[in-house]
């Protein structure tokens, strides 16, 4: 069974080479194809699901020893998976969510040519993904680490003919590279104090290891982990990742990449148990990026920037969870499955609702279409309850155990402060969830035509210039895209219940995380009730200034605070002004000393090379007379140079 | 200097059955008696197999040029080599697959081959090389058809005077000089014999086999036929002039040691034979004999691979051989003398290895910083190629140099890269064509990638294994031989060497811009669509690059194997 594992892997692996490889032949079938290799990886990660479930929690982890990559003396990296219970969540999360999203991409990207390409993509990001996730050492985690930046780089910006999906590609990689810088140090850090890359040596030893150095390297973790997960102060890149085709956001941007920062914070628990301050600040961040999130979330009129702004801000959910420690482990990663369901549920919804609106995406332009698309409305609204945390589905079993788990963090005002954010985030998360809802699907029409895309580029291309100026026609989705919405939306109200039943999610991931029972300061009861209540709150906010008033179609003034949240609470500017204008002047003045101290070193050299090989050259004259002298010179020093060597 | 030790090292005692009788002078003895009887010889065919195949078939291979009909000599000829390299291979294969590499390796033909696992690690290298080589002579796409008949790299006909009626007249009767085969196999018949030899003799008698067929086939360019005679003649000239040098050495160490056979030689260098041959009571044991006669022995082999100052001639024929020859000539050549040289050093000189290690470390560094320095001015592709290979022939000295196991086993992968990535590089020089035939000015590659990027890239790859950057067989080599080196307390040479290989990554990198960074100009030249032939020669080259730089452990662990001198 175990032998089974880089199956995993290579199926999409196999794919990605297959279709990026294979050229136009394949433009027809390429989409089955990828599919089905996605499809089969899937079904390789159950039959391992179930050959685990048959054992006993401790012996659940499995591996398997490939080759050694690199092996010089005391330096060994291998390329050897390990598949326990934390990786296997992941493992079924990725192939199944991710064979769904390949599935609606068959009809997503129907009319465009492009469409082999980005099957090859997808499945280029899955084999990533999969190798981040079930890598037994740091360095393998970190060749997928960078394949799914690479993936993600490609697909943000797959129509790259328009320049915002361009630059925004750009901006991803960039930002992520950050990240990337944190996660390279702190995979050094380890090898110089562990000697070694490989989780289970690694976690084994921190025990042994100054607080100092495991304060370090888990800062250096935390800093990947805000550049992939889009934390704060990187999360720049995802509102803009929205230039992307929709199944990416829905796969990439929402239910798998972005959670990679939670898994490596989840995965190196032992090492942030060791180092409270690594800890605490791992808490901030998911603290300040949980109402970050949300509060960009509540201005955006592009819907897919405010499911952006909502990503944002669950995942900050879940990284503050992982801070948390053993209370935490298993409520970040079953929020993060749950929000798996919901949130890809809710991306395709809005995909959906995109398709049928000609590509628009300012929800100023939708309005009552819950008649024209039913399907997309159930679903888009059962993933809607499920994340705002309505009592009974997924979000509901997962926020309220974060929650709690944050009351119950440290002593004195700790648990208050942070147990009082994550409260205010349930709220504002009800608000502006509920806000899309309402502009989305209630109201009345408040349908546009469709502008002419050469003059003013919407989000998504594919609007051709057969629509321009047309009004929509609303209608559902076809089959290949409702589907996965309605198997996601079951997984957005039932799987939150599935794992609270007996705590058998907590269970299951024990072995791996351990778990601590938390002991909130407040009582649980307690919590639940003042969720609720903040839930209301949100909602009949929301209700007031969106659904009881008619929405206007272009966007008020707006206080101070939504036209700095409209404007991504000022992050570019800030990102501007500091880095962007600073780092000109440190190149300029890199610049200047590169032009004049190296560059006359280089130049110099180089030239005194140059002067002596033209000089050198002479001596070969081409007159095999002087070759033979030279010959004769050399056979006459050698000798002597023996027979000197012999004296001396 | 006693360091009888030492040898355990790096040899193994053989299962000769005839050492006593050359080792010692036995032979000389029992001559010197008065019923002289002399033994038939006593020859184990299949151990030395693959020599005797590739010789048979270069011996065959003139009878089809005196008896096959002139149209169907081509094919005929590239059938019998192909088949002759291949199975040679195969006897190789079955030779190490016997053990006879490793636990079973031992003498053969009355002591005068070594078969054991650098002999026959060097050996297949050489016949993989030789057979890619033979590919590349075969290629008859690259210039236009002449009088309605395809033609080769090769002179139509040899012996017509450069320019003269006859050679028109040879051209317009569809001549070819389909002589090559058999030449080229002659020399890889010698080449085999190189590495294996177990005697002086044998050695000299090896170089000059391989040696003679290369002065030929130096000379017989199509075009350009002036320049490639002069190549020709001057590298005979200089070779004969280092055999010379050779043989001399040779006769010293005879005088020093009443033998030939290495084992003998080492044995008197390191003290252990005591009784002295009458006839030479007067000199044996002199070590000014010993020092002198190594050293020119030396310098005969340093010619060979193409070390300063013996290099001299390397640029100018590289440039003038057909290109084809050229590159048989850097690889093969190559594989061959410091397979022999490494034998030389660790089998018969390791006594002697507190005297030679130093002048050899002179000559590495020279070697190195002349080949890397002055290809920096270079202008013409194959002259470029031929520094470069002046700078590879240094970096090899240093592994070794090193005189540890590693070290042999360092030089047999590099070797193996080496080759591969040089035929590959001058095969893709012959693609690159303009009305003069091959465009070999550097200026005229400018913007090459722009119009054949798949060429280009393929170029690109040989360069940055040239300069050894990782994930290409170049850079698993030096590694290794700078390994080698290092732990054989050679550090300062590896510092040179790095050096060194900076400054010759700064002009195979300036090919590649050139390539790919500079506008092309519009009279340049076209590249030309091979037959499978070169193809195959360019994608085995290629690949070989890459899968010993991505995955170099096991050809590293094969040539550490491998690694081991039979005495």
């Amino acid at each position: 069974m175990e032998n089974l594992i880089a199956l995993l892997v290579a199926a999409p692996l196999l794919g990605a080479v297959i279709l990026l490889c294979g050229g136009r032949r394949l433009d027809r079938t390429g989409h089955w194809l990828g599919t089905l290799l996605a499809l089969g990886s899937f079904v390789v990660a159950a039959l391992l699901f179930t050959d685990m479930l048959g054992r006993d929690g401790e012996d659940r982890a499995m591996h398997q020893h490939l080759f050694s990559w690199i092996p010089v003396g005391g330096f060994q990296a291998d390329i050897a998976f390990q598949l326990d219970q934390l990786s296997m969540t992941f493992v079924l999360l990725i192939t199944g969510v991710g064979s769904l999203i390949h599935i609606y991409s068959i009809g997503y990207m129907e009319h465009d040519e492009r469409r082999r390409r980005f099957f090859g993509y997808l499945n280029l990001f899955l084999a990533a993904m999969l190798i981040l996730v079930i890598a037994d050492n740091y360095l393998l985690l970190y060749v997928g680490w960078e394949g799914v930046g690479l993936a993600s780089y490609l697909l943000i910006g797959f129509w790259q003919h328009k320049p915002s999906a361009a630059t925004a590609a750009k901006k991803a990689f960039l930002v992520n590279r950050v990240g990337d810088m944190g996660l390279s140090i702190a995979i050094m850090l380890m090898f110089t104090t562990f000697g070694t890359f490989a989780f289970g040596d690694v976690l084994a030893a921190t025990g042994e290891t100054s607080e100092g150095k495991l304060t370090a390297i888990g800062l250096m973790l935390l800093l990947a982990a805000c550049g992939k997960s889009a934390q704060v102060p990187l999360q720049s890149w995802l509102g803009d990742a929205m230039e992307g085709p929709t199944p990416v956001s829905a796969l990439i941007h929402a239910a798998t990449m972005v959670t990679a920062g939670v898994y490596l914070i989840t995965r190196s628990g032992a090492i942030f148990n060791a180092a409270p301050d690594a800890q605490l600040a791992v808490v901030i961040v998911g603290a300040v990026t949980l109402l970050f999130g949300a509060i960009v979330g509540c201005a955006k009129d592009d819907i897919k920037k405010a499911l952006a702004g909502s990503t944002m801000s669950q995942i900050g959910y879940m990284v503050l969870a992982a801070g948390l420690g053993p209370i935490g482990y298993a409520f970040a990663i079953m929020h993060l499955v749950t929000h798996g369901f919901f949130k890809a549920g809710l991306f395709l919804g809005a995909g959906s609702v995109m398709h049928g609106m000609n590509d628009e995406v300012d929800m100023r332009k939708y309005g009552g279409l819950r008649k024209y698309m039913p399907v997309t409305f159930v679903t888009f609204g059962l993933g809607y309850l499920a994340i705002i945390g309505f009592p009974g589905l997924s979000g509901f079993w997962s926020k309220d155990k974060i929650i709690e788990a944050a009351f119950a963090y440290g002593d004195g005002v700790r648990p208050w402060i942070f147990g009082g954010v994550a409260l205010l985030g349930a709220g504002i998360t009800a608000f502006y969830m509920t806000r899309v809802m309402l502009m989305t699907f209630f109201g009345e029409k408040r349908w546009q035509p469709t502008p002419d895309p050469h003059k003013e580029p919407s989000a998504e291309p594919a609007a051709d210039d057969a629509h321009a100026g047309e009004m929509p026609h609303p209608h559902e989705s076809p089959k290949s895209m409702t589907i996965p919405m309605i198997v996601l939306a079951f997984g957005s109200v039932f799987a939150g219940g599935l794992f609270s039943l007996n705590e058998s999610f907590v269970h299951w991931l024990e072995p791996v995380t351990a778990f601590e029972h938390p002991h909130p300061v407040i009582s649980v009861p307690a919590i639940t009730a003042s969720t609720m209540v903040v839930l209301a709150i949100g909602v009949a906010i929301a209700w007031f200034m969106y659904g009881k008033r008619p929405v206007p179609v272009t966007a008020p003034r707006g206080s101070v605070l939504t036209r700095a949240a409209r404007r991504d609470l000022l992050q570019d500017d800030f990102n501007h002004v500091v880095l962007v204008r600073g780092g000109e002047h440190l190149t300029r003045s890199l610049v200047y000393v590169d032009h004049t101290l190296v560059d006359g070193v280089v130049n110099g050299t180089a030239a005194s090379f140059g002067g002596l090989s033209g000089r050198m050259r002479k001596l070969q004259n081409g007159f095999a007379r002087s070759y033979a002298v030279s010959m004769l010179g050399g056979t006459a020093v050698l000798v002597a140079a023996t027979l000197l060597m012999r004296a001396v | 200097m006693s360091a009888t030790a030492v040898h355990s090292l790096w040899t193994t005692d053989g299962l000769s059955a005839s050492d006593g009788l050359w080792a010692h002078g036995g032979l000389w003895a029992a001559a010197a008696e008065p019923v002289a009887k002399i033994d038939s010889p006593q020859i184990e065919y299949s151990l030395i197999a693959p020599t005797l195949i590739v010789i048979g078939a270069a011996v065959l291979g003139i009878l089809v040029e005196a008896f096959v009909p002139r149209r169907s000599r081509y094919y005929v000829q590239l059938f019998l080599s192909v088949v002759a390299l291949v199975s040679a291979f195969a006897a190789v294969v079955a030779l190490a697959a016997d053990g006879r590499g490793t636990t079973e390796s031992g003498i053969a033909a009355m002591g005068a081959l070594a078969v054991d696992g650098p002999a026959l690690f060097l050996q297949g290298t050489i016949l993989l090389a030789g057979l890619v080589s033979v590919f590349t002579f075969a290629e008859r796409r690259l210039d236009p058809e002449a009088h309605g008949n395809r033609v080769d790299s090769f002179a139509a006909q040899a012996a017509s005077v450069p320019g003269s009626e006859s050679e028109q007249a040879a051209v317009k009767a569809g001549f070819t000089t389909t002589e090559v085969f058999p030449l080229a196999l002659f020399a890889i018949g010698g080449m085999l014999v190189f590495p294996a030899a177990n005697d002086l003799l044998t050695l000299f008698i090896a170089l000059e086999v391989f040696s003679l067929p290369l002065y030929l086939l130096c000379a017989l360019a199509r075009r350009k036929r002036l320049m490639s005679q002069e190549a020709a003649v001057k590298y005979f000239l200089l070779g004969a002039f280092s055999s010379a040098f050779l043989l001399f050495g040779i006769a010293l160490l005879y005088g020093y040691a009443g033998t030939v056979s290495y084992a003998g030689i080492a044995d008197v260098v390191d003290g252990t034979v005591q009784n002295v041959t009458p006839a030479l009571a007067g000199t044996m044991g002199n070590d000014a004999l010993l020092l002198v006669g190594a050293a020119l022995i030396l310098m005969g082999l340093l010619f060979k691979v193409g070390a300063v100052p013996f290099h001299m001639w390397t640029p100018d024929v590289y440039q003038g051989a057909p290109t084809p020859v050229t590159g048989f000539m850097a690889a093969a050549t190559k594989v061959a003398a410091f397979g022999a040289l490494l034998r030389l050093l660790y089998v018969v000189l390791p006594g002697l290895r507190w005297d030679w290690r130093p002048v050899m470390w002179g000559v590495a560094i020279v070697t190195m910083l002349l080949g890397a320095i002055v290809a920096i001015t270079q202008t013409d592709i194959k002259r470029l190629l031929a520094y470069s290979s002046i700078a590879h022939a240094g970096f090899i000295l240093a592994g070794v140099i090193a005189t540890t196991p590693d070290g042999i086993s360092s030089v047999l992968f590099y070797l193996l890269a080496y080759s591969f990535v040089t035929i590959g590089a001058f095969a893709v020089v012959t693609l690159v064509r303009d009305a003069g035939g091959e465009a070999t000015h550097l200026s005229k590659w400018a913007g090459l990638g722009r119009r054949s990027p798949l060429v280009a890239a393929v170029f690109a790859v040989f360069l940055l294994a040239f300069a050894g950057i990782p994930l290409t067989s170049g850079f698993a080599g030096k590694f290794a031989v700078f390994k080698a080196a290092a732990e054989g307390g050679a550090g300062a040479l590896v510092v040179v060497g790095v050096i060194s290989s900076a400054i010759a990554a700064f002009f195979y990198i300036r090919v590649i811009v050139l390539m790919f960074f500079s506008e092309p100009k519009p009279e340049g030249p076209t590249v030309a669509v091979p037959s499978p032939l070169t193809m195959t020669a360019i994608g085995v080259g290629v690949a070989v690059t890459l899968v010993l730089g991505l995955a170099p452990q096991y050809f590293l662990d094969l040539a550490n194997q491998a690694g081991v001198f039979v005495r």
